[in-house]
């Protein structure tokens, strides 16, 4: 101690980006979820748009816990519908960048349908979903993503529903850009968090992530090491592969890379464009840029 | 904070409009500039009257996939800098019920707009009910104050969204448009002011700069924070979990408190300023009725026969129905003889009113479960048997 004491600690990258007087965070350790937090940071650093015009929104559970953390507009509102949430807040204000940062229950369970429908619109907006399998937050019941044979404390003898290919299910509904990455692909996610944050359009990133306290418990996996570990033997980074191969099984391999980046235009684009058709010069627009900076009426 | 309405909105004259007609357009005068909808009978008219109108004064309507959705894109678009709103019936009003808390908690000013039908369950789609009364004060779950109107005209339908949209910014709360399927398509005349003759409450802007602004201190009224929006560079945090003036979450008693009590307070404090209702022939009645929406037209109607047979019988209408007119209740009960509360439920603001009055006057229900108005006649009779007449 007496070595240390005089030495000013060096700030951590992402201390910018958090809100320090909240920390200690809830999350254990050996969670995925820091990971892809620090990753986030970096790809805000990266990504040259201003922070203030950058929102996050979660839903609930561990990963929606991130709204709390980052040092940004975030708003933590209900289990499933911060997709919704971010339709309201990116459409009244098309300036903004907003960022989903939620877990798999909350998007592809409870928010599943949000989730669908802001895909086909093309919303713009970045959806970040943490997969760890599992719900963490409660204990450890089986989610729509559990892998067959894995447990879970609602799967107490293996579960025996199909897991969701959540890149396959974001491109067939709409999205324009989707990525597969775990909390071991540092750099990976990064980079795919700065290509889908200046991308035009509903764009989605998928982070497989342990869960040492639940999910790699229930399932003898061994700690947090241990699954990135196992992330580092059985991942295998296949860009552009077909959405359908992309299955997850309990001990299989993980596939992951950038498998779509298209163009296609978002929910404004066709709103503004049908409008501006059929009512000529009476349609007033919405989030066009002009003069004056993007058109839009606020109180 | 007196401000006018913005002309773009406003559709200035006289019209001849159903009742969801003239709550868009109420919507419309009011500055609301961004409405999330889910087809539903029998409001659906407003929203196909507001996505008709809006990209003609600049703003959007999206009809989402459900009311959950739409209950909460409402509220995302508050917090990018619009005042919006949300319509629905039955059904759609059940699912948007834990959307009603979120709005609650977090302070988030919006209006929702329940186009009443008969229930429980699916109903009666296409007919009147007035039995979301309950609901609309207590549907959300934990403790909360709410505020919600009223109208029982097209008109008034027009007239009251103005006003619910003023009490939202100005409370800083979602308020209730609680219409009816006879209020909502019945067609009648609705005059719309000159947009300089609508008064606006608009939405209370932080004094504060960043860094030392709090999201969730009083900043007005000794009650009520200032708002910002997203994109300001305030940072802010907003969470529907218990949470303490910066926004941030706190899971301990002590903060529950001070959250949640004002909440309630800023409501129950302020009762007596928000409370509107309309009274006719009260002075020297022995026999008040009271009544409210669609139903308030019929029991007028029963109460003219009354009077025309010598009853002294008055009525009291509440336009802002929560909170209830607590005070002026309290004190009629001390006076009259009695209470004949109408409404097409099998009563909900009976029991209030059967609270208010504490054992000092009668109290009397007519209530039916919905599907039609009631019959003059047997709002009469109860009337007549209050007065001691049959």
């Amino acid at each position: 101690m007496k070595a240390t004491a005089n030495v000013k600690k060096a700030a951590h990258l992402a201390e910018p980006l958090l809100r320090m007087d909240r920390l200690p965070h809830i999350w254990c350790p050996g969670c995925g979820i820091g990971a892809t937090v620090n990753c986030f940071a970096s790809a805000l650093a990266k990504c040259g748009i201003p922070r203030e015009k950058i929102a996050v929104v979660s839903g609930i559970g561990c990963t929606g816990r991130v709204a709390g953390y980052v040092k940004l507009d975030s708003f933590h509102t209900t289990h499933g519908r911060p997709i919704p949430f971010a339709t309201g807040l990116a459409l009244g204000n098309p300036e903004l960048k907003v960022v989903v940062y939620s877990g798999d229950g909350d998007i592809v369970a409870i928010g599943g349908n949000h989730f669908m429908h802001a895909a086909r619109r093309n919303v713009s907006m970045t959806v970040i979903c943490v997969n760890n399998f599992i719900y963490g937050m409660t204990g450890g019941q089986v989610a729509p993503t559990t892998p067959e044979e894995a447990r879970a404390t609602t799967a107490p003898y293996g579960c025996y529903e199909p897991p969701f290919n959540l890149p396959f299910l974001a491109k067939s509904c709409g999205a324009v850009y989707v990525a597969r990455w775990t909390a071991m692909h540092i750099r990976h996610t990064t980079n795919s968090m700065v290509e889908a944050i200046n991308k035009k359009g509903f764009s989605f990133i998928e982070i497989i992530a342990p869960c040492p306290t639940v999910y790699s418990r229930l399932n003898r996996l061994g700690d947090g090491l241990d699954m990135l570990k196992f992330y580092r033997e059985n991942s295998e980074i296949r860009n552009g592969a077909a959405t359908e191969d992309l299955d997850i099984t309990f001990k299989g391999k993980i596939i992951c890379g950038k498998f779509v980046d298209r163009e296609a235009p978002t929910y404004l684009d066709r709103m503004n464009g049908q409008l501006q058709k059929v009512l000529k010069d009476r349609y007033v627009p919405w989030g066009v840029p002009s003069k004056t900076g993007l058109d839009r009426c606020v109180s | 904070m007196k401000a006018t309405a913005d002309p773009k909105g406003v559709l200035t004259g006289e019209h001849f409009l159903d009742g969801d007609w003239s709550c868009a357009e109420g919507a419309l005068a009011a500055g609301c500039r961004f409405v999330a909808g889910y087809p539903i009978t029998p409001s659906t008219e407003t929203v196909e009257r507001f996505g008709a109108r809006i990209p003609t004064v600049g703003g959007l309507f999206i009809q989402m996939e459900d009311e959950i959705a739409s209950s909460i894109a409402i509220q995302g678009a508050v917090w990018s800098g619009l005042k919006a709103m949300t319509v629905t019936s039955g059904p759609g009003f059940s699912l948007m019920m834990e959307h009603i808390g979120l709005a609650v908690m977090t302070e988030t000013p919006c209006v929702f707009v329940d186009v009443q039908r008969g229930g429980p369950s699916t109903g009666l789609p296409t007919l009147p009910g007035q039995a979301d009364m309950m609901q609309a004060r207590w549907g959300s779950h934990g403790d909360y104050e709410i505020i919600a109107v009223c109208p029982n005209s097209p008109q008034e339908s027009f007239d009251l969204t103005v006003h619910a949209f003023n009490l939202s910014e100005q409370y800083r709360v979602p308020v209730l448009v609680m219409l009816d399927e006879c209020v909502g398509h019945m067609y009648e005349k609705v005059v719309i002011p000159k947009a300089d003759e609508i008064e606006i409450f608009p939405r209370r802007w932080t004094a504060q700069p960043p860094g030392k602004y709090l999201p969730f201190q009083p900043e007005y009224d000794g009650w009520i924070p200032g708002m910002v929006k997203a994109g300001d560079g305030y940072f802010l945090h907003v969470t529907g979990l218990t949470h303490d003036e910066k926004g941030y979450p706190q899971m301990n008693a002590e903060c529950q408190e001070t959250c949640v009590r004002r909440l309630v307070d800023k409501i129950r404090k302020n009762a007596d300023r928000i409370v509107r209702y309309e009274e006719t022939s009260i002075a020297g009645a022995d026999i008040a009725v009271i009544a409210y929406g669609i139903t308030s037209r019929v029991a007028y109607a029963a109460m003219e026969m009354a009077r025309s047979y010598g009853v002294k019988v008055g009525m009291l209408r509440p336009t802002v129905i929560w909170p209830f007119p607590e005070t002026r209740i309290r004190k009629l009960a001390g006076k009259l003889k009695a209470f004949v509360v109408v409404e097409m439920n099998y009563g909900q603001m009976y029991y209030e009113v059967e609270r208010l009055a504490a054992g000092k006057c009668e109290t009397h229900l007519v209530g039916h479960g919905g599907g039609t108005v009631h019959d003059p006649e047997v709002i009469l009779d109860t009337i007549m048997r209050a007065a001691g007449k049959r």
